[in-house]
């Protein structure tokens, strides 16, 4: 059963990558050098409207608070997201959509595949540098949300707030900000690559 | 009639936020670069059996010599050992959705399979460079996400809607470098 829904979920993840464009090298640079920003638009469209339909179905009790997944926060993440962030602009791909991409017949995303098991095996043998050290220590709560979700065994930055009501609130301010974004912000905007919405 | 591509950000920004919801609603939230190291793994032990142990002592019944493997009770060797997994599974079946996606819209026929127009306008014709590029780029995100404990999917999109600190934590560092980066390096728009 949960084999059958990695199946399904999976392939629905990666046919909605590649129909919103993520697949797409020119987009994820015309995003980042904010070109063309119809994926950061559709990225904050996503999150809000996950955001917003997770917390409010825990609300009416139709979704288990505890299939949620907490992270914990420490140097690294913002250290490894400078790297990840690095590694994304200069070939226009992320783990997911290189995969994607390279899915879709991609030579390159192709390649960007193999840099990355490379990349992974490295960090498997570099581990030991970064066990135990500052850049592995809990910030912030460790594992913590903005505020307490009813339920969840996590920590909250803002103990006072209700982080599932805090969660649709952000939610819906996300969504908001991918309608307030425009579809370019530098450049000279001579040319509509995208539909206009 | 190739289907028209890409979606508008509304269709394709609701149609893959309503995918992250039904990960978390179904199972959990969608994450990928942890399969990369554990394809790596399933590669390292079919070249040495000994990289993945049965460990009774350990929480998830499997330990590794590797530091890294044998992390968190062991729960990378034990997927390892069973590929067969959620996770696992959930990664190449992302290929496999995206593969008919690309199928539909003609991507096996685009022009431009090795250099997108973008590169071509900034760096010229040359495949080798592109592919060198993509290749550092790859070594550097998945380095990156291993340390950050997390890539795009995980920490950005799962992490915020969950509204995790990490989330907020791991964007600002991939934003904060892209952006200059991408601008450096890719200073014209493709003309196509």
């Amino acid at each position: 059963m949960t084999i059958l829904l990695a199946i399904i979920v999976g392939a629905a993840f990666g046919v909605a990558l590649d129909r919103v464009g993520a697949t797409s090298p020119n987009l994820i640079i015309g995003m980042l050098t904010l070109r063309s920003l119809h994926l950061m638009k559709a990225i904050l469209l996503a999150i809000g409207t996950a955001s917003v339909l997770m917390f409010a179905a825990q609300l009416i009790g139709l979704v288990e608070v505890a299939h949620m997944s907490i992270k914990a926060a420490y140097a690294g993440v913002f250290l490894g997201g400078m790297l990840l962030g690095l590694g994304w602009a200069i070939s226009g791909f992320c783990p997911g959509t290189g995969l994607a991409s390279a899915a879709t017949g991609r030579w390159d995303a192709a390649v960007f595949v193999i840099g990355g098991l490379v990349g992974a095996a490295a960090y498997m043998l570099s581990y030991p540098w970064f066990e135990g050290t500052a850049i592995m220590a809990d910030i912030a709560g460790g594992k913590s949300t903005l505020g307490a979700v009813p339920g969840l065994d996590a920590p909250a930055l803002i103990p006072g707030l209700r982080g599932d009501l805090v969660g649709i609130a952000l939610g819906g301010l996300f969504i908001a900000a991918a309608f307030a974004l425009p579809e370019r912000l530098s450049g000279s905007g001579r040319r509509q690559a995208l539909p206009a919405s | 009639m190739p289907l028209s591509w890409p979606l508008s950000w509304k269709t394709g920004g609701f149609l893959l936020g309503a995918v992250f919801f039904l990960a978390v609603a179904l199972v959990k939230p969608i994450g990928v670069s942890t399969q990369f190291v554990i394809f790596d793994g399933i590669l390292w032990s079919a070249a040495d059996s000994a990289v993945v142990a049965v460990d009774e002592a350990a929480k998830s019944g499997y330990t590794s010599p590797n530091a890294y493997l044998a992390k968190s009770g062991g729960k990378y060797a034990k997927a390892i050992a069973n590929p067969l997994n959620y996770g696992f599974v959930f990664v190449l079946a992302i290929m496999l959705g995206a593969g008919i996606s690309g199928w539909l819209r003609g991507s096996f026929k685009d022009a431009h399979r090795f250099m997108p127009e973008v590169w071509l306008e900034n760096h010229g014709p040359t495949p080798v460079r592109r592919f060198a590029v993509a290749f550092l780029g790859g070594f550097l995100v998945l380095y990156g996400a291993r340390l950050a404990g997390g890539c795009t999917s995980g920490h950005m999109m799962s992490g915020i809607m969950q509204t995790a600190v990490s989330g907020y934590i791991f964007a600002a560092g991939a934003f904060v470098a892209a952006i200059p980066t991408a601008m450096f390096l890719y200073p014209r728009e493709a003309q196509s």
